[in-house]
């Protein structure tokens, strides 16, 4: 126990109190050099600066997005996998979901940009119905994002609908339940701590991406703003970065109130 | 797992303890340690080749034509990686994994500052004597008397327009920045994803509202700046992509995303060379709309931390030796840094275009600096480059 515990506290905990110590510190607007010392000045500019509270409205409202589209989309796949497809399907569908997470972030990312801008070929296709693509913008951040992060939202459900053993939603349909009635009060509620597990992911994924909205939008998000300030200003970058592990840890609160934890 | 983790509650107070602990421990050695900056030491002689040298720079600064002879000859083999901006580059350099840099004015006094790089022995670089004398002791290069690096090239920034879609060819910033003319193109225009950008509007502000009295579009008051951030946020809605990746405006030019806005030669030499509609100010002209434009005086620095020092020095002389200064030149599309460059460049009256051997053109280029609060006037008065950086972010929204 002691060994990973040790790693755990001072390898990565410890660089997040860093991290936080450094969000009191100010930056001296003489010299530009880092003032060690404890003032709350970062944390009031991010509170009274309307900008701050956009860009992190933003990236709260694209991250919730993305994360709903991801468990919309993920569950019927999923479901499929787990109760409907045979060994073989199973398997392929399996390495069709992997297969996009071994090539790079990069190249998803910028294939989107080409195919979103506007010679591209998602304008091309809907142009005879006389409509546009989204060009870029936050629409195309949220759907580049629902696809970047959707992988690692049906694997954790197909895992925990795996685990419903089929006898259960046997006994549902033998006690008189329709297929609805089984979904809503057998098998939704034994998955939920999975799609809540799925959610983390794309939540915390979304929360921390800046290479996405600085490649098809002009909008800044979070990591973009932290990446701006980081060699100019760390102490402001430093209480920024604390905004994400703030949201996490509420959504995470949440998340055990409605009872996703209780299973583990 | 219930029944091994017997105290659950005593485990986590133990993990809060020890982090309190480690913050403490942290807190205590942060207060100690000053945050000195000592540039490191100077070179005093060169020795043989590290075998290897890592560079940080400008997107067309590192190109196999001219790094496959200088691997050949030392033996340092290049490895290049491409930043955007100014900032990425001090970031970058402040990772101290690099040796050396291309460091524009804006980032120079900010690494000399932080300790980023070490002072030069200009002595073991020979080809700095002919570098043209105009350039070297500048406030860019040298601090309190002390070289800090090789001047490499300067230039200035483009406008650049896609001639299908922007008739008449644009004279003046005005297309991009007066929000009348910008509104024509809104969400085409492409525009320079750094706060340094603000100096842009301050140079088209300094031609066209004299009595702002803007001298120097980096040394501005508070009401020079907030004219010049207000610029920039009524150009906002108009612009279609902020860019800081030269290849991605490239792109969005290419698939007509964007059809008008603020470039770098390289970029429009490779859009050019690829076929595209586009045309920027005319050499004629020097390349500037009629207020002028930002540019950059580059300089290579060597890092305080150089684990290849030798290599690096064997690299600052080799840039700026004639040959390979004019082949950069040539490729980029600046004017060489180096006199004797001029003999060697393929088009033969290069440096006569680009104004190399003309002091006077450079007056109307307003290279990049790191803006600070003291501009001169002894009142610390001005915007410091923090305050560019808040104000960019702002701008963007």
């Amino acid at each position: 126990m002691a060994g990973p515990v040790g790693w755990l506290v001072i390898g990565y905990l410890g660089s997040l109190a860093v991290l936080l110590i450094a969000g009191f510190w100010t930056v001296d607007p003489l010299s530009g050099e880092v003032v060690q010392g404890f003032s709350l000045e970062n944390f009031e500019t991010l509170v009274n600066e309307p900008v701050y509270r956009d860009i992190v409205g933003r990236t709260v409202l694209i991250a919730a997005l993305v994360t709903v589209t991801d468990a919309l989309l993920a569950f019927p796949i999923a479901f499929y996998m787990a109760k409907v497809a045979s060994r073989r399907g199973k398997a392929i569908l399996v390495v069709a979901i992997l297969v996009p997470l071994w090539s790079s972030y990069l190249v998803k990312v910028l294939s989107w940009r080409t195919m979103l801008s506007s010679e591209g070929v998602i304008d091309w296709v809907l142009k005879p119905f006389g409509l546009h693509g989204p060009g870029y913008g936050n629409t195309a951040v949220w759907l580049v994002m629902s696809y970047l992060w959707l992988p690692y939202m049906i694997l954790p459900i197909y895992a925990g609908l795996e685990r419903i053993p089929n006898s259960l939603i046997s006994a549902s349909e033998d006690l008189g339940a329709s297929p609805f009635t089984t979904f809503r009060r057998v098998i939704l509620p034994l998955a939920f701590p999975a799609v809540i597990a799925g959610s983390i992911f794309t939540f915390a994924l979304t929360l921390g991406d800046y290479i996405t909205p600085r490649l098809v939008s002009n909008n800044q998000f979070i990591g973009n703003v932290i990446f701006n300030n980081i060699s100019n200003n760390l102490p402001l970058a430093s209480a920024l970065a604390l905004v994400p592990i703030v949201v996490m840890v509420a959504y995470l609160m949440v998340a055990r109130k409605l009872g996703a934890f209780e299973h583990i | 797992m219930r029944t091994q983790d017997a105290h659950p509650v005593r485990t986590a107070w133990l993990v809060v303890a020890s982090l309190l602990a480690f913050m403490l421990l942290i807190a205590g050695c942060g207060s100690s340690s000053s945050n000195s900056s000592s540039g490191g030491e100077e070179l005093t002689k060169l020795g043989k080749g590290e075998g290897e040298v890592n560079l940080i720079s400008w997107a067309g600064y590192v190109e196999p034509e001219w790094t496959k002879p200088f691997e050949q000859k030392t033996g340092c083999k290049v490895n290049d990686k491409v930043a955007g901006t100014s900032d990425e580059m001090v970031s970058l350099m402040r990772t101290g994994q690099y040796d050396g840099v291309s460091a524009s004015g804006n980032a120079s006094a900010r690494l000399v500052d932080g300790g980023d790089v070490a002072p030069v022995n200009v002595s073991l670089v020979p080809n700095y004597k002919t570098i043209f004398s105009d350039l070297k002791n500048q406030p860019y290069n040298t601090f309190d008397g002390t070289h800090y690096g090789i001047p490499h090239g300067r230039g200035a920034n483009l406008l650049m327009w896609n001639t299908e879609d922007v008739k008449p060819a644009p004279t003046s910033w005005g297309v991009i920045l007066n929000p009348k003319e910008a509104a024509k193109y809104k969400g085409k225009i492409s525009a320079y994803d750094d706060p340094i950008y603000i100096a842009d509007a301050a140079v088209y502000l300094k031609a066209h509202q004299p009595d702002l009295g803007i001298e120097n579009p980096y040394e501005l008051n508070e009401e020079q700046f907030e004219a010049a951030v207000n610029l920039l946020k009524e150009q906002r809605p108009y612009v279609g992509e902020y860019w800081s990746e030269a290849a991605k405006q490239i792109q969005a030019f290419a698939g007509g995303d964007s059809q008008v806005g603020t470039t770098w030669q390289y970029q429009y030499f490779e859009l050019e060379g690829a076929g595209k509609p586009v045309a920027a100010s005319p050499a004629s002209q020097g390349f500037l709309p009629s207020e002028g434009a930002t540019g950059w005086s580059d300089t290579w620095m060597i890092s305080s931390e150089a684990k290849h020092p030798n290599c690096m020095y064997m690299w600052m002389n080799w840039i700026v030796s004639p040959q390979a200064n004019a082949e950069v030149a040539e490729f980029f599309g600046e004017a060489p840094a180096q006199s004797l460059a001029c003999e060697h460049t393929a088009e033969k009256d290069f440096c006569a275009k680009y104004h190399a051997e003309n002091p006077a053109f450079w007056k109307r280029v307003y290279y990049w600096e790191t803006p600070l609060a003291d501009c001169g006037n002894g009142e610390e008065d001005c915007k410091d480059y923090n305050d560019w950086v808040q104000a960019w972010t702002s701008i963007k929204g």
